[in-house]
């Protein structure tokens, strides 16, 4: 040891000796450890290092370059979601549910939208705009999501330009998500009874050239790993789960069809009204992290089918209703603000201080109180890119959520990481976790 | 709950105009008469079937909006889920989880556990519910069943302290290990610690007025 940096130190501990690393210091690390006689090295890998998706940590217990053992810490991401919301009217709900998985709001959000109508009773009042709206948006957001999980996943296994391409991509979906909602990310757009506000006007048009765009870049970017020596070399035969490993985990999504199994909540349990469109279950028989890849590549064609299925739907549907003809539900989703989906709303607050006490009055209590959700629980499930996102809504009769839970997909996948790695090489873990496509935000709400 | 500190708010619903008083009807009392409809009538019939202690270990069976939940004794979960899992003719293969509810008012019964289970192979779904008294909060672990209520157990134990028999380390997964209490129980404030910022501070979100 030629100097001694006191950020790299080593002590001794009841568990035997702790290195701190911090990246400049591995020769002289390796000759530590090279002295002792220790096989077996325990490695804390997070919760800040960069290829751990946000704050995971990564207990790995390693001999030489293999892993024995692989657990999660998770936590670190923590914001109670689920006890804030029962403090918020139903409205104010999606803005929280919003920001649990912060890479798939849409669906969170549809998810629990569904969940409250249900509760209601007024799923099938929905208009149908509504309905196809949502499920345009879920599309769009399926690409997106996969575009970050399929960018960094390439991005931490050491491939530079997929991420590049993939977050370009990204960013022409977050470019609709703004036009339609005036937000890119948390959109709170999909309220309970509908969406916030219509399309803008040549929104549809923008959507088209849009998907003519992405169905061009996305072979592109096919063609920079599908079939890349190096790629397959990273990806197959790694992270192993097979059917049974991912039933008895609960694992759905991708993982579960790259097992085989057509698995999807769109096919076997439609809402939304996705039994009306056309496209396919997207299944491989690798189970490991190429067969995601190649499900997750390809299911980008498929919401791109689906999308111009919904801007077929939309033309016919011009100007009709996006939220239920409700005054209580659909508030303040049913007033009409500025052109960009901004400010107030002259046209009410002439009408609520000018014209009708009453409506004053209605207003306030809504604005404040909230509608009432008569009691009951429900479950409600969607297919979100990552699995089965579930929300378990419990109403006491008021106004408030008495309990609201996700089951959020990347939660439950994130317990298979240790069935993926455990007697696997260390450089895999990497490629097992950006498989698994875990977001923090959505694994500790 | 008489002795309140914090800032001025409303008390009660907050409604002054005098037709907030609805009386709420709790769902716990629900229960569901025969025919269920779709197939929750020939999946009741099999459980009934395979199950012989069907009528005294399963207290009720309530249908509420198109959804089946079997509320089942606390102690006997463990046989009745793996009847459910195991059954050709039932088969769920998967749990989607565990939630915990906590019902300050339900005496006796305050916890309340819930396991939504899916059918894989006859795409169907039922749910679970456990209830146990506060004072005496065990329920068996069902981790030996599926391997992936290892965390949901965590996190529910975590949430509202209820403690899962036979879970192979039941620890504290969201809030840090050393943490008091469990935050989704109702009696546990929202927020609760003071934020503090250059000398001044801020009170916990629970005693400022709008969340009472």
């Amino acid at each position: 040891m030629t100097q001694t940096d006191p950020y790299a130190s080593s002590r001794e501990t009841t568990e035997g000796r702790v290195y701190s690393v911090t990246g400049n210091d591995w020769d002289s690390l390796v000759t530590e450890i090279g002295a002792t006689k220790e096989e077996r090295v325990v490695v804390n890998m997070g919760p800040q290092h960069p290829s751990t998706h946000g704050v995971l940590r990564l207990i790995l217990e390693l001999e030489g370059e293999t892993v024995t053992e692989a657990r999660a810490g998770i936590g670190y991401l923590h914001t109670g979601i689920e006890k804030n919301a029962e403090y918020r009217t139903w409205t104010q709900g999606t803005t929280f549910v919003t920001r649990m998985d912060y890479l798939s709001p849409i669906f969170n959000e549809t998810a629990y939208c569904l969940g409250v109508e249900k509760l209601l009773g007024v799923t099938n009042d929905i208009p149908e705009r509504a309905t196809v709206i949502r499920v345009l948006m879920m599309e769009f957001n399926r690409i997106s999501s996969h575009m970050v999980a399929l960018g960094t996943g390439a991005l931490e296994l050491g491939a530079l330009t997929p991420m590049l391409f993939a977050f370009r991509e990204r960013e022409k979906v977050l470019d609709i998500f703004e036009m339609a909602s005036g937000l890119r990310m948390n959109m709170a757009y999909i309220r309970p009874g509908g969406v916030a506000q219509d399309l803008p006007e040549g929104g549809l048009e923008k959507i088209r050239e849009t998907v003519k765009e992405l169905r061009h870049n996305f072979k592109d970017n096919a063609k920079l790993l599908i079939g890349n020596s190096i790629w397959l070399k990273r990806t197959q035969g790694v992270g192993y789960l097979d059917l049974a490993g991912c039933i008895t985990l609960g694992v759905t999504g991708p993982i579960l069809r790259a097992t085989g199994l057509p698995w999807d909540l769109r096919k076997s349990d439609p809402y939304c009204g996705y039994e009306d469109y056309d496209f396919d279950v997207i299944t491989n028989d690798g189970c490991d992290v190429y067969g995601r890849f190649l499900i997750k590549m390809e299911e980008l064609e498929q919401s791109l089918r689906i999308i111009e299925q919904c801007v077929a739907k939309l033309e016919k549907l011009e100007g009709a209703p996006v939220v239920l003809d409700d005054k209580k539900i659909g508030s303040p989703a049913d007033l009409k603000v500025g052109p960009d989906g901004m400010g107030n709303s002259e046209e009410h607050i002439a009408h609520i201080m000018g014209q009708s006490m009453e409506a004053l009055i209605h207003h306030f209590k809504i604005s404040t109180e909230g509608f009432r959700v008569p009691a009951g629980q429900v479950y409600q499930a969607i297919e979100s890119p990552k699995g089965e996102v579930g929300v378990h809504l419990v109403s006491d009769g008021g106004t408030h959520p008495y309990r609201l839970h996700f089951r959020e997909p990347s939660f439950n996948n994130l317990q298979s990481l240790s069935a993926m790695c455990e007697g696997s090489m260390i450089a895999d873990v990497v490629a097992a976790v950006a498989s698994i496509d875990p977001v923090m935000g959505g694994v500790d709400r | 709950m008489s002795n309140e500190q914090g800032l001025f708010g409303a008390k009660g619903t907050g409604d002054t105009s005098g037709y907030g008083g609805l009386v709420r009807k709790s769902h716990n009392e629900l229960s569901a008469e025969r025919p269920y409809g779709g197939y929750f009538d020939e999946m009741v019939d099999e459980l009934e079937r395979s199950y012989p202690e069907f009528n005294d270990d399963i207290e009720r069976v309530v249908l509420d909006r198109g959804e089946l939940t079997l509320h089942v004794k606390a102690d006997r979960l463990f046989h009745v889920a793996q009847v459910l899992r195991d059954n050709p003719a039932l088969r769920f293969e998967m749990c989607m989880g565990v939630n915990g509810v906590h019902y300050p008012a339900d005496t006796d019964r305050e916890l309340h556990c819930v396991y939504p289970l899916l059918s894989l192979t006859h795409n169907r779904r039922v749910r679970l519910e456990v209830s146990v008294p506060d004072s005496n909060p065990h329920i068996p672990s069902l981790v030996e069943l599926w391997a992936g209520n290892n965390w949901h157990e965590r996190e529910t134990f975590d949430m509202f302290g209820i403690i899962f028999d036979g879970h192979p380390g039941l620890t504290r997964i969201l809030m840090p290990d050393d943490w008091i209490g469990h935050p989704q129980r109702k009696d546990y404030p929202l927020g609760g610690i003071p934020v503090e910022y250059k000398g001044a501070t801020v009170p916990p979100p629970s005693e400022r007025r709008s969340y009472r």
